[in-house]
């Protein structure tokens, strides 16, 4: 964390005391992706409270952009499909809302891209996502060059930011990266998009242990991760393991509405169970 | 060269070490790309400051692509107007049909020397598509463009053109399958095969340092400009005229011309059906400020941030944003920014054809259309500059078909 105290909202350090829970439990975390809205607001909400009541440690929910650049080809497809039922950045808030009215617990972190914040208003958005109830941000096209646009003022809103490395983010520019990084680091463990293959577990093993030299952060683990196998070895050295575009390829293969909500509460469960028995 | 007036009330001319015009610009991109970007821009530095870089690409200028352009007097044009005189900056007539080729000449230059094998590219008409498969074949490297498969459909002589060149195209469909997702979608390559690749942007958009290293290499436009119409006038021109999709073509006429305080420097968006129909490419005119593809610009979106498509008879034009230096002088007030309909264009490109004898490209046809209202009305001796960036061959299909009836006669 950094030493900026929050001025408003309501995150009560949700993202550090779960972190710390996990490390005595002696256990990796399990963070779950959805697109907020997808396939529908009504189905989404359902399906945003099946991660909470399966086994998510931390949950990631997108925010819809029509433009996704860092993603694959099923969060795209989720995103257009949350935007085509008629998502917007209100209506993400307001899922918020409706979960915290459940589980005062689960960090809740919303992830996207940067233009549907800008264009609301970057202290609009801060002051209705920390009375929300959003714990943290994590913005792909917002590198540490950028900190100023939104990363600053968010901490001071004690929304935490939490930034991605890259197999590309070196020695020399790991320490940018880390500065104004707070909750927790995500590593991205390929380069490419969501989804893509994953790399090998040793590779990625020793490029966690590489950061991990430079910061006490906790370090999440994603990108390419789909099943509880995966999960279970990256679980053995991560402090978390994120899994998304196999929860949202439950939406898009689902037959009803209904019964993608049970295929994303079914595999949180298994991927809940297989990091919890890593170690 | 001449001393000209300069107006010291202008702010300096971007961009700043962080990427930015004023408050447009800057590197938004994914933590995997910024190493690329800062390596891109160190190595554009060094070349910027290499004598050697400039004397092959010159070499390339004049013997490879046929420049200096010819700066043409269109007679006939300015005859029938009555006003101005017109004017046209010939680059239909250098290699490949376009000036995209002016800066994928640089481009490919610094993708050698930084070693890349393979190179990636972005295309709406087709034009920057050709333009890189031809400097890849050139070259002997790899050569992948991106084109949205509703512009594959529309623009086929271009897609047989870059196979040809031995360029594998690939049809893009994720989103609405036009130039801004085929963009998304050589990002999404670039952030896969980063020790490989190197991004041919087509236009003065992206993250730091795309707009300022497209911009220098179009600025060949402007600085010939100049020099020619020195040569012929002996004076500066009074109004530089361009059509602006992303933009390149117009800022490399402007650019030599942005502290010359009594060249007006007029650039026309595509205005589709109209402007207030909602359908069309007018980025600055119809759009608002948000971040997309790397840089913060004028982009035609809703309220929510959601990028909507755009729409214009010519696939060059037809992106929902703008050069980031653009929307920087168009705040400041520097540029004027006005804009063409489709039916404006396509009348525009058939006076050029039948008093000029020159079959212009359908995006070049919009800075004509807009000339075609503004010439008569300025006094004879007033030199207006027309870029005619590209020539119509592509087009005959689009044209025929909306022509259909009057070509009968």
């Amino acid at each position: 964390m950094t030493s900026t105290t929050p001025i408003q909202g309501n995150n009560q350090g949700r993202i550090s005391r779960r972190f710390a829970e996990l490390k005595q439990q002696n256990r990796a975390g399990l963070v779950t992706f959805i697109s907020a809205g997808d396939p529908d607001y009504d189905t989404g909400l359902n399906n945003l409270i099946a991660l909470s009541e399966s086994g998510a440690d931390v949950i990631e929910l997108g925010m819809p952009f029509t433009d996704p650049m860092a993603d694959g080809a099923s969060i795209q497809k989720s995103s257009l499909r949350a935007l085509t039922a008629g998502q917007n950045m209100q209506k993400t808030l307001q899922m918020v809302r409706e979960l915290r009215k459940k589980d005062q617990d689960t960090p809740l972190v919303l992830m996207g891209y940067y233009n549907p914040i800008y264009c609301m208003g970057v202290d609009t958005f801060l002051a209705q996502a920390a009375e929300a109830g959003v714990d943290g941000l994590i913005v792909v096209d917002l590198p540490p060059e950028h900190d100023d646009e939104l990363c600053v003022p968010a901490q001071k809103h004690g929304i935490n930011f939490i930034r991605l490395a890259t197999p590309t983010t070196d020695a020399k520019r790991l320490p940018m990266v880390l500065e104004n990084t707070s909750g927790f680091l995500y590593y991205v463990s390929s380069t490419g998009v969501t989804g893509a293959a994953a790399p090998t577990p040793e590779k990625v093993e020793g490029e966690v242990s590489a950061i991990r030299a430079h910061t006490d952060i906790p370090i999440a683990v994603g990108f390419g991760i789909r099943t509880p196998e995966q999960a279970e070895r990256i679980a053995k050295f991560a402090d978390a393991v994120v899994v998304g575009s196999a929860l949202t390829d439950c939406v898009e293969n689902a037959a009803t509405p209904a019964a993608g909500t049970d295929a994303i509460a079914e595999l949180t469960r298994s991927l809940a169970k297989a990091v919890r028995e890593a170690r | 060269m001449t001393t000209q007036t300069t107006n010291s009330s202008m702010p300096e001319i971007g961009p700043d070490a962080r990427g930015f015009f004023g408050r447009f610009g800057g590197r938004f991109v994914a933590e995997t790309l910024m190493p690329l970007i800062l390596d891109l821009q160190k190595e554009y530095e060094k070349a910027k400051n290499d004598p050697e870089f400039y004397a092959e690409l010159e070499a390339l200028q004049k013997d490879y692509v046929g420049r200096a352009s010819p700066l043409y007097f269109a007679e006939r044009l300015t005859e029938e107007l009555g006003g101005a005189k017109i004017f046209l900056k010939r680059e239909d007539l250098m290699h490949t049909g376009a000036h995209k080729i002016n800066n994928c000449l640089g481009q490919i230059l610094l993708a050698k020397r930084m070693g890349k094998k393979r190179i990636i590219a972005e295309t709406g008409a087709g034009m920057h598509g050709v333009a890189t498969a031809t400097v890849a074949a050139r070259f002997g490297l790899e050569c992948v463009v991106y084109m949205g498969s509703t512009d594959i459909d529309r623009q086929q002589p271009n897609v047989h053109r870059m196979k040809l060149l031995g360029a594998k195209v690939i049809p893009v469909t994720s989103g609405t399958g036009t130039l801004k997702d085929a963009m998304n979608d050589a990002l999404r390559d670039w952030v896969t095969n980063v020790d490989s690749t190197f991004y041919i942007i087509g236009t003065v958009a992206g993250p730091h340092p795309y707009p300022e290293m497209v911009r220098d290499f179009q600025s060949i436009i402007g600085r010939e400009v100049r020099e020619q119409i020195m040569e012929k006038e002996g004076r500066l021109p009074d109004s530089l005229v361009a059509c602006i999709g992303g933009g390149s073509n117009a800022m490399g006429l402007f650019h030599p011309f942005i502290k010359d305080e009594s060249v007006r420097l007029i650039g026309v968006e595509a205005a589709g059906y109209g402007i207030d129909t909602g359908k069309h490419a007018a980025s600055l005119k119809g759009g608002t400020p948000g971040v997309l593809h790397g840089n913060r610009t004028f982009l035609l979106q809703s309220e929510d941030g959601q990028i909507q498509d755009a729409h214009s008879i010519s696939a060059g034009l037809d992106y929902p944003g703008i050069g980031p230096e653009h929307a920087w002088l168009h705040e400041v007030g520097r540029g004027e920014y006005v804009s063409a309909t489709d039916d404006e264009a396509l009348e525009a490109f058939q006076m050029t054809c039948r008093l000029e004898g020159i079959i212009p490209a359908l995006e070049s046809s919009h800075a004509i259309a807009y000339a075609i209202k503004l010439a008569p009305t300025l006094p004879k001796d007033h030199l207006m500059v027309i870029n005619l960036s590209g020539r119509g061959d592509k087009d005959m299909a689009t044209v025929t078909a909306h022509l259909a009836d009057q070509l009968e006669d």
